[in-house]
This record gives C-alpha cells, sequence and structure tokens, in this order.
C-alpha cells in the first residue's frame, strides 16, 4: 500500500503556480523599493540643504567609474513597474470579468509600464 | 420541474459598485482598498504626471522651477495627493510584509496595525502638508 503522505510529492496537481511565484515577487520588490525610499531618505537627510546639485547626486553618483546612481534608481524602477503589474493585474483580474476587454487592458498595462521604463531610463541616463 | 414555478432564490453577491459607499468596512478594510486605490492612482500617474516632474527636477532651470510652481495651492494639493498615496502604499505596504510573514495575525492585532498605518501615513502627509504650505 502506498503511503500517503508520498502522493502527489512528484505531482503537479493542479495549475502552472505562477501565483506563488508572483506572490512572491509582489513581497520582494516591495521590500527593494521600501529600501530604496529609505536610501533616497537618508540621501536627503544628510545633504547639505537641498540644493539642486545634491538632488542630482542621489540618481547620478559614481563610486569610482561605475555610475552607482544610476543603476540603484534603475533597478529600484525595474521593481517598481514589476510590482505596478501585478498590482494592477490584480485589480483587472478582480473586477474586470469579460476575457477580451481584461485583455486589452493588461496589455496597456504592460504598454503603460515600458513606456514608463523607456522614459525613466531617458531621464535618469541623460541626466 | 417544479423548480420552474418556484420563485427564484435570493442571491447574496458579492458588494456592488451601487453599494460602495453605504457599506461599512472594518479600520483594515478602509486601509485595504486604500492601498489599492493609491497603488491605482500611483500606476496612473506615473508617466503623466511623476516622471514629468522628476525630468524637470534633473534640470537646473526645472530644478529652479519647483520653487515658483509649489506656490500655487493646486499644486500643492496635488503634490500632497501624491505624498500621501505613496505613505499610504509604503505604511499599508509594511503592514502587509509585517502579515505575510505572520506578525500580528489576531483579530486585535490586525486592528490595531491599521490603525497604526493610518496614524503613521495620515501623520507623516501632515507634516509633508506643514512643510509645502510653509508652517517653517
Amino acid at each position: 500500500m502506498a503511503t500517503p503522505e508520498k502522493i502527489g510529492a512528484k505531482r503537479l496537481v493542479v495549475g502552472a503556480h505562477y501565483g506563488v511565484g508572483d506572490f512572491m515577487i509582489q513581497r520582494i520588490t516591495a521590500v527593494i523599493l521600501a529600501v530604496y525610499t529609505l536610501i533616497l531618505l537618508v540621501g536627503i537627510l544628510v545633504m547639505p540643504g537641498f540644493t539642486f546639485e545634491g538632488w542630482r547626486a542621489l540618481f547620478t553618483f559614481k563610486l569610482g567609474v561605475f555610475p552607482m546612481g544610476q543603476v540603484l534608481a534603475t533597478l529600484a524602477f525595474l521593481s517598481l513597474c514589476w510590482h505596478a503589474w501585478i498590482g494592477v493585474r490584480d485589480i483587472w483580474m478582480d473586477y474586470v470579468k469579460p476575457v477580451s476587454l481584461r485583455l486589452g487592458l493588461q496589455v496597456l498595462t504592460i504598454l503603460w509600464l515600458i513606456g514608463s521604463l523607456v522614459y525613466f531610463a531617458v531621464i535618469i541616463w541623460g541626466a | 420541474m417544479s423548480d420552474r414555478a418556484r420563485k427564484p432564490r435570493p442571491q447574496f453577491r458579492n458588494i456592488g459598485i451601487a453599494q460602495i459607499l453605504s457599506y461599512r468596512l472594518p479600520l483594515a478594510g478602509r486601509l485595504s482598498i486604500l492601498h489599492r486605490v493609491s497603488g491605482a492612482l500611483l500606476f496612473l500617474l506615473l508617466p503623466v504626471l511623476i516622471l514629468p516632474l522628476f525630468a524637470m527636477s534633473m534640470t537646473p532651470a526645472g530644478f529652479q522651477a519647483f520653487s515658483v510652481i509649489v506656490g500655487f495651492t493646486l499644486v500643492k494639493l496635488m503634490f500632497l495627493v501624491l505624498i500621501w498615496a505613496y505613505l499610504h502604499h509604503f505604511c499599508a505596504g509594511i503592514r502587509y510584509l509585517m502579515l505575510d510573514s505572520h506578525h500580528g495575525l489576531g483579530k486585535y492585532a490586525a486592528q490595531k496595525s491599521a490603525g497604526v498605518v493610518f496614524g503613521a501615513s495620515l501623520g507623516l502627509t501632515l507634516v509633508f502638508a506643514l512643510k509645502l504650505f510653509g508652517a517653517w
């Protein structure tokens, strides 16, 4: 007789299991964004007077030749886009039932976020 | 087929759009729906307001212009809405991370933390409001 606890151990019972991944990504990107928010906050607080140079340096400071400020900001913004995608997709899944409309809104959401990402990259790397 | 003759059984669906204002939510419920509202607002305003303002702040002339445009009350209020949305989403998000790691899941603990989040996010928004309206 098979031991009950082994049943299904190697079997995918149901679903694609992307929900767990999205749940985790939502939380991980949230932590990244919270940490980056605190980094910016500390940066602003240690700034001697709130000046343009200080503000710009928050996003463009370098470690040697490495553009640390830009890389951090870009990573944070990537997290933001991924986080927003999961959150907004959940809103559509909760409130919009017709599949075609939901799919259309999801596509628009992705375009909205990719557009934002490109815009952000232009701002931050051109600064 | 006696079912056909019967009156349709009453159905109790999820909250409908017409009930939104009359539906009484507990504090944690209000926190939750505002988490969604603030997230949606930040998403919608991202490329049409937040990023243009950020782009503006990255040029010397644009940065200078902020001290002028922030003089308008309407602009102050707009900034305040953005600030509130971010702070609410930030504070409520930290509470959700806490709940996800099984801290404060009890009924009273969860109610209390919802109150703490409202206190923190609204308190911080008030600090920003005082700063924006030139209290110091």
